[in-house]
């Protein structure tokens, strides 16, 4: 078990983070598309999910993503008073503050998720945005929380070893 | 026989395309084609060179039936640009095309990365989260909306005139909002248009009148849209008609009010004239307004502002038409479909300050000029100084808030071929000589080239070379009482001070100041510059990321006449293919309630933009009504229960795809970690 610890906290040369991102069709997918077509290059760390409208992105969805190892989420929405959908982009952006919050409780840093504006024009910041992204991950370290629930799994056994039928971290979190 | 239900077990088929090189150079999709095959579920694993071509559908559809596929992943580019082409390929080999899924490795992997290793294992990770996906996909039914054949077109300068004529003609209803009391736009303002010197009035003046008389039309002037709701082929839009203080159904264009206006002289300055000449508070535009109606300006009106006028206007009326106290009127119509054409507006010299504009009376912008050598214009046709002289010497300068940084970056496209023609016809009017000072000539275009060719003939002169400055101040007796503009001839390699009467300033094209007003209320983007954003450069060069509205003309970036005119036809045929087919299909991506697990809370209810979501007292629990919603999944989110299903983005479907791309890592992890070991 410590050697894993020891292991977890290695700094790693060749460390690349692995980032989900959750973009909206209308502005930052067709903006990512753009940066594609204008042949922008930039770190392959981040794989996209396509949805119609940030608003769509639900915070158990984020959460998973911390939980099956993402060391970041980046979600993209139209700017302000862009939202095809009116206001979905305002509500992800209340979402967004709050979880923040709580992410920031559970000790993961702010850096690891982000929230962008980036119009469909905007294919020169997608490439930025995920650049900076990338950078600022690689200096924080792997997050690593599958592993850290590895750990707690096993402390949990060693401390749970008199009680019948422990339940591990990930069985745990299989019902939240 | 195959499995058309998806009910049993998923049989997936995976296409991974090479797409010529685009993609092939960068992943390799052998590589990707293998690690396919490996996965649950997978059936046939293939890779081909152009996935989108006919053959490479058939193949699909081939194994569709052999195999008994029931699910298809195809890796190739953006869905944005091929998900139709595949869906339509699956439902023609009889599987519901809703079990089809795109993955992305052009846009999104081949054309942005460097490194042939990563982008492969990122196109790995695509395709493993996008085929866990097509588990969880269902069969969907297309929903269809009917069109509603009425149109609106925003903006009646040549390009909203071409399209409302051309969907008039073709038997359809036309609404053309024009927010000036007269349509025409710019191009009404120009003397002559090049390359062949057509007189613009001549050319444009009939088709005015065609609008107005046409009987499929309905010509809204001096009106603005104030409200857009609804969608595709359903849109309500709510218009003002701005007061003229004049009725227009009886105003028959006299003028006998403007000559009866207690002003017996003109004391305003008239905006069309671009404030060269003086107007009255009643006024006509220009002698061929469309619609030939006066209009009062509140703002300078005695009566609007003591209401201590002897009101002569009213008296003599005999038709009874002027009415003081007219209100705006607001309008509200159901149209299908909508064509923004709402043009330009020129850069304003002013924001340049080393060419004197504003500062020198004698600096002008081409469209004052426009006007000076228009026989309708402020001074009937005569190019003369402020000071009523004939000039000897006139200097044109290009580029004037285009393709400078300080500026705007682009090249405004009209303004070489325009000064061109304002240099012909200073020539014509003055027999002055005349300087052109330009960074590039750019003529590209049908006789453009040989207008240049026409111009050098005729003793114009060319200085290559971006002016510095334009200044009074004289070193050399020849420069007393001039403007003197400064330049580097750089086909010389030396600094020219250039002695004129007059300068003109050719000012670039901008997007209008409230651009991007219109654009919120209609729904559609803009590029950084402010100008409306196609949906692809290329092959949709009128529609916009809204279904339903396009847009034509100069709205959509600098564009001259011919180019316009051109615009205006392809939008034109857009909305009546539209109306043609009678129908449109949405995308199904609507949401709906699992009655079985919605509590009742209601956190969903103030939360929809469309209010589609309502709540059954009887039952206890929220409804969805699926005309209404136009799934943006902002309530599938919100909801506590996770009651509320998103069709195409179902809670399931995301999940197992945020699990595909890291489960693939966790892979790597593993890897890297026996290396390690």
């Amino acid at each position: 078990m410590n050697s894993k610890k020891w292991r977890l906290n290695m700094p790693d040369k060749n460390y690349e983070p692995k980032i989900v991102a959750f973009f909206c069709n209308w502005c930052t997918y067709t903006a990512s598309d753009l940066a594609g077509v204008s042949r922008l290059k930039y770190a392959p760390n981040v794989k996209v999910i396509r949805i119609m409208c940030s608003g769509r992105v639900d915070p158990q969805f984020i959460l998973q993503a911390f939980a099956s190892g993402a060391d970041g989420v980046l979600i993209g929405g139209c700017h302000p008073g862009d939202c095809h959908y009116s206001e979905g982009n305002y509500k992800m952006l209340r979402r967004f503050r709050l979880l923040k919050r709580m992410l920031h409780s559970l000790g993961i840093d702010d850096e690891r998720f982000r929230l962008e504006w980036i119009s469909a024009s905007e294919g020169e910041k997608v490439k930025t945005v995920i650049n900076d992204m990338v950078e600022k991950l690689k200096v924080l370290g792997p997050l690593s929380i599958p592993k850290q629930i590895n750990i707690l799994d096993e402390e949990l056994k060693e401390i749970s070893e008199e009680h019948s039928e422990p339940l591990t971290a990930r069985e745990e979190l299989s019902h939240v | 026989m195959f499995n058309s239900n998806g009910n049993g077990t998923p049989k997936i088929g995976f296409y991974v395309c090479h797409c010529g090189h685009n993609i092939a150079s960068m992943v390799d999709v052998e590589e990707v084609q293998k690690f396919a095959s490996t996965l649950p579920g997978v059936v046939v694993s293939r890779d081909y060179k152009y996935m989108c071509s006919d053959p490479g559908q058939e193949l699909i559809q081939k194994d569709i039936k052999e195999l008994g596929l029931n699910r298809i992943v195809v890796a190739s580019c953006s869905p944005l640009l091929h998900e139709h082409t595949f869906r339509v390929a699956a439902e023609k080999a009889g599987l519901n095309p809703y079990y089809f899924h795109m993955v992305n490795i052009r846009e999104s992997v081949s054309w942005v990365h460097t490194d042939k290793l990563s982008a492969t294992q990122k196109a790995k990770a695509l395709t493993r989260a996008a085929i866990q996906r097509v588990f969880f996909h269902k069969p969907l039914e297309k929903k269809s909306v009917p069109v509603n054949p009425d149109v609106l077109i925003v903006g009646g300068g040549i390009s909203g005139i071409t399209a409302a004529l051309t969907i008039a003609n073709a038997g359809k209803h036309v609404y053309l909002v024009e927010r000036e009391p007269t349509i025409g736009g710019h191009m009404a303002m120009f003397d002559k248009t090049f390359p062949t010197l057509d007189c613009a009035a001549c050319i444009l003046t009939p088709k005015m009148s065609a609008v107005k008389s046409h009987p499929n039309i309905t010509l809204w002037t001096y009106s603005e849209v104030e409200k857009v709701e609804g969608f595709v082929g359903n849109y309500k839009v709510n218009i003002k008609r701005k007061p003229r203080y004049v009725i227009e159904e009886l105003c028959v264009g006299c003028m006998e009010c403007i000559d009866a206006c207690i002003y017996k002289e003109a004391k305003y300055p008239d905006e069309f004239n671009q404030k060269l000449s003086k107007r009255k508070p009643i006024y006509i535009p220009f002698p061929q307004a469309t619609p030939q109606v006066v209009l009062f300006d509140p703002e300078t009106c005695i009566d609007f502002k003591s209401h201590r006028c002897k009101k002569t206007c009213i008296e003599s009326c005999d038709r009874k038409a002027i009415d003081l106290k007219q209100v705006p009127e607001y309008k509200e119509i159901n149209v299908g479909t909508v064509i923004l054409t709402t043009g330009f507006k020129t850069y304003d010299a002013e924001l340049s300050p080393q060419y004197g504009y504003g500062k020198y009376p004698n600096v002008y912008t081409s469209l004052e000029v426009e006007r000076l050598v228009n026989a309708s214009g402020p001074t009937a046709g005569e190019v003369v100084t402020k000071d009523g002289k004939k000039p000897k010497s006139v200097g044109i300068i290009h580029c004037v808030g285009s393709r400078d940084q300080k500026a705007h970056k682009w090249c405004s496209k009209v303004c070489c071929m325009y000064s061109l023609k304002l240099a012909h016809l200073i020539k014509e009017h003055t027999g002055a000589q005349v300087y052109n000072f330009y960074i590039d000539m750019r003529t590209p275009g049908k006789g453009y080239e040989e207008f240049y060719d026409k111009l050098m003939t005729e003793g114009v002169h060319f200085v290559r070379g971006r002016v510095s400055e334009v200044t009074d101040w004289a070193l050399v007796p020849e420069e007393e009482n001039k403007l003197t503009i400064r330049v580097e001839d750089t086909l010389i390699g030396v600094v020219r001070r250039v002695p004129v009467d007059m300068v003109v300033l050719a000012v670039g094209l901008e997007p209008r100041v409230d651009a991007g007003d219109i654009r919120r209320m209609f729904n559609i983007s803009c590029s950084n510059e402010g100008w409306f954003l196609e949906r692809h450069p290329k092959l949709a060069p009128v529609s916009t990321f809204t279904d339903g509205i396009f847009i034509a003309g100069a709205c959509q970036g600098p564009k001259d006449i011919p180019d316009s005119v051109a615009q205006a036809g392809a939008a034109a045929a857009e909305v009546l293919s539209l109306i043609s087919a009678g129908s449109i299909e949405l995308e199904p991506n609507t949401a709906s309630i699992n009655e079985k697990f919605c509590s009742g809370c209601k956190s969903c209810i103030p939360i929809c933009p469309y209010s589609a979501i309502s709540f059954n007292d009887g039952t206890q629990k929220a409804v969805i009504n699926e005309a209404l919603c136009k799934g943006c999944g902002t309530c599938v989110a919100a909801c506590p229960s996770g009651s509320i299903i998103q069709n195409l983005f179902e809670d399931d479907q995301i999940f197992s795809e945020i699990d595909g791309l890291l489960k693939f890592a966790d892979i790597e992890l593993e890897e890297m970690e026996a290396e390690h070991a």
